[in-house]
């Protein structure tokens, strides 16, 4: 029998709402089974492989020293590499204590700071090569099934790059911004929720973070238009991913 | 009798990254029992500081993907509290069927997939599958009820998006519930069955008693509103809190041990929940609990799997509740800017969450304070386990190292959260 394509799932920095998003297939869960094998899942597995894994999907971002070092053992030991949500491509939520000095983030929360190694929180690709993103807070089930489906049949996944007002359209939902002049990071925002905000009747707030080559600035002089300040308008892109260049620059200092 | 140490790295099927190390001498006595989290924290309560209130709830929610619903609630309560804004019975009624969704995706989660290979002698859900596949089935099929449920009023089952301050931004059709009406009719059948399995199934025999927490409502099986009270007399205002909780820092974890003052750790979950809060079950959940030949109050953590199986019952029971009385109409919320500060209380499915928040004129955070259910619970697992080694010393190390996960996983930690 020809063996199983090994899969292996980590976290780093995160919420582990990936992780419960591959959880929630319940209905493809016994076919994932068959297919796959999980060698390597500390969530749901005690009995873990450690070897080598055709395919890691990372969840979570990278804090500590110790996380630099495991991701770059489990570089070494995957073929394929997939950063797994926001965090894993560029820190996501957490990222926004980035801007904050490292010092005063700590006081905060722990009276006695000699324990914590926490640096900025980045995206995984910082410290290794990766071959594939899936975007989202949560990644969407759907991009999820399409990578697997991909790596399966040895070919390129196809994951959206077009922004969220595309998936509007298909949706026959009126333009937020156009139709009742509400700040949508919609124009922005990579496609692949299905644009589930607008749909259920609020904002996009970029979830998926950036699609490809945004028009930021253009964005930005929209929301000003609306009556946005400019500290509003550098909330609005240093949420998802304020790490990411487009919406790095775009926030300012 | 040699000495023994325990020592586990990275432990298994509970959510997030936390080690175990026990050290027990010759005579049994425990020399070393350290829980450490080592989960790297994300410090929440320094980067909401400059965020706008309205984007609280989204933003807290990412402390957790398992418990986002609770999060969102929590959040939005305290928001609301910190505005002196008052939601409507519809939104209520629809954040505590939300509320109530999560639990059951959880609470099954926790059951079936965490802990039952323990008890069952597997080392995962997976290889379950070849020996017991209705079993397996049934778990799937409980737990994407409860997402779908989530998925329908929430918009989507992780992160959800329609829930905003002062209510939702977009509400279910009739339609919609009445499907999942349907569907919890029939997972009634499914729920008995879970709390059947979980009688029936060994747990090891300790019992250690100690102070148990939950909010409670005389109206009702509290979740989302309620007193926090414990077996032992505590009974305040979630506005109090502060007053009579307060957190320890232990340098091997990055989650904070939390007390009572002048007292000492505590239990929050299902468990606690169903000792304080008996009466308020529905009554197919009290029949449920009954026939279960375990009697109530509990003070066995192990019993906590079996909560969980009464609790579905209720649940799916106070879900068609919800469904039938929800009158789904159109309402609009004022909300006016001021400062103020504002707390809550509510049970996620892993026990009692805290949130609260200090807003100044301009709807901008500059003060938050979170504890996690787990962060309640750290310091309470460390004494059960604490006590519970002293029962088993003389076994082998590897079933030591085991009997006491299983200790941990009956707890069913969220370790993200407790470093957030």
């Amino acid at each position: 029998m020809k063996e199983k394509t090994k899969i292996a799932i980590f976290k780093f920095t995160g919420c582990a709402g990936c992780q419960l998003e591959f959880l929630h297939l319940e209905n493809e869960f016994l076919d994932l089974i068959k297919l796959f094998e999980i060698s390597y899942w500390k969530m749901v597995k005690r009995d873990n492989d450690e070897k080598k894994w055709d395919i890691s999907l990372v969840e979570g971002g990278i804090s500590t020293p110790r996380e630099i070092q495991e991701i770059k053992q489990i570089r070494k030991k995957s073929k394929v590499l997939v950063a797994f949500g926001d965090c894993a491509i560029g820190g996501c939520i957490p990222s926004i204590r980035n801007w904050i000095p490292q010092m005063e983030v700590e006081d905060k929360v722990y009276p006695d700071t000699s324990n914590i190694l926490s640096t900025k929180v980045r995206g995984i690709g910082e410290y290794v090569r990766i071959d594939a993103e899936l975007k989202g807070c949560p990644p969407h089930r759907e991009n999820i099934i399409e990578l697997l489906k991909a790596a399966l049949l040895k070919i390129k996944p196809r994951l959206r790059q077009h922004p969220v007002c595309v998936e509007c359209k298909f949706n026959d939902n009126a333009c937020l911004i156009t139709s009742k002049r509400i700040a949508c990071m919609g124009p922005v925002t990579c496609a692949g929720c299905g644009a589930i905000c607008p749909t259920l009747g609020r904002e996009c707030e970029g979830c998926f973070g950036p699609m490809s080559n945004p028009n930021t600035s253009a964005l930005a002089d929209i929301f000003r238009d609306i009556g946005l300040s400019d500290q509003d308008i550098k909330r609005k892109f240093r949420k998802y991913a304020g790490m990411s260049p487009h919406f790095f620059k775009e926030a300012g200092d | 009798m040699t000495e023994k140490t325990i020592q586990v790295d990275y432990i298994a099927r509970v959510e997030g990254q936390g080690a175990l190390k026990i050290n027990i001498e010759k005579d049994g006595k425990v020399k070393i029992l350290e829980f450490q989290i080592f989960e790297p924290p994300r410090f929440f309560e320094s980067f909401l500081i400059g965020r706008k209130y309205d984007e609280v709830m989204e933003i807290a929610s990412r402390i957790c993907g398992i418990c986002p619903v609770a999060h969102q609630i929590t959040a939005l309560r305290a928001v609301e509290n910190a505005l002196g804004l008052e939601p409507s019975q519809q939104v209520k009624d629809l954040r505590k069927l939300m509320a109530i969704s999560a639990h059951i995706q959880s609470n099954v989660l926790s059951m079936y997939f965490l802990s039952l290979p323990d008890l069952m002698g597997y080392e995962s859900i997976i290889p379950m599958l070849k020996d017991h596949s209705e079993i397996v089935k049934r778990g799937l099929r409980l737990k994407k009820l409860g997402n779908d449920i989530t998925d329908i009023v929430g918009g989507r089952a992780v992160h959800p998006v329609t829930m905003i301050v002062g209510g939702f931004s977009s509400l279910p059709s009739k339609n919609q519930l009445k499907n999942i009406r349907e569907r919890l009719l029939d997972a009634k059948k499914d729920a008995f069955e879970t709390v059947d399995l979980f009688s029936n199934l060994e747990i090891p025999d300790f019992n250690r008693k100690c102070d148990h927490i939950a909010i409670s409502d005389p109206g009702q099986y509290a979740i989302n509103y309620g007193r926090f009270k414990s077996n032992k007399g505590l009974d305040i205002d979630e506005m109090n809190y502060r007053k009579y909780i307060y957190e320890k820092q232990k340098l091997y974890s990055t989650a904070l041990h939390s007390l009572v003052k002048n007292r000492d750790s505590f239990m929050v979950g299902p468990l606690p929940r169903i000792n304080i809060n008996f009466k308020q079950l529905s009554s197919d959940a009290k029949d449920a609990a009954k026939q279960s030949g375990i009697k109530f109050p509990n003070y066995n953590p192990f019993v906590s799997h079996l909560a969980r199986a009464i609790e579905l019952v209720h649940d799916i029971d106070e879900s068609i509740e919800i469904i039938d009385r929800v009158p789904l109409k159109q309402e609009k919320s004022n909300i006016i800017c001021n400062s103020g500060f504002g707390a809550a209380i509510t049970e996620a499915p892993r026990g009692s969450l805290y949130h609260s928040y200090e807003l100044n004129n301009n709807g901008i955070v500059i003060n938050a304070d979170i504890v996690p259910p787990t962060a309640h619970n750290a310091y309470n697992i460390e004494k059960d386990l604490n006590a519970f080694v002293q029962t088993i010393h003389d076994l082998s190390i590897e079933e030591i190292t085991l009997k006491c996960e299983m200790l941990i996983r009956a707890y069913d930690p969220c370790i993200s959260c407790s470093a957030h």
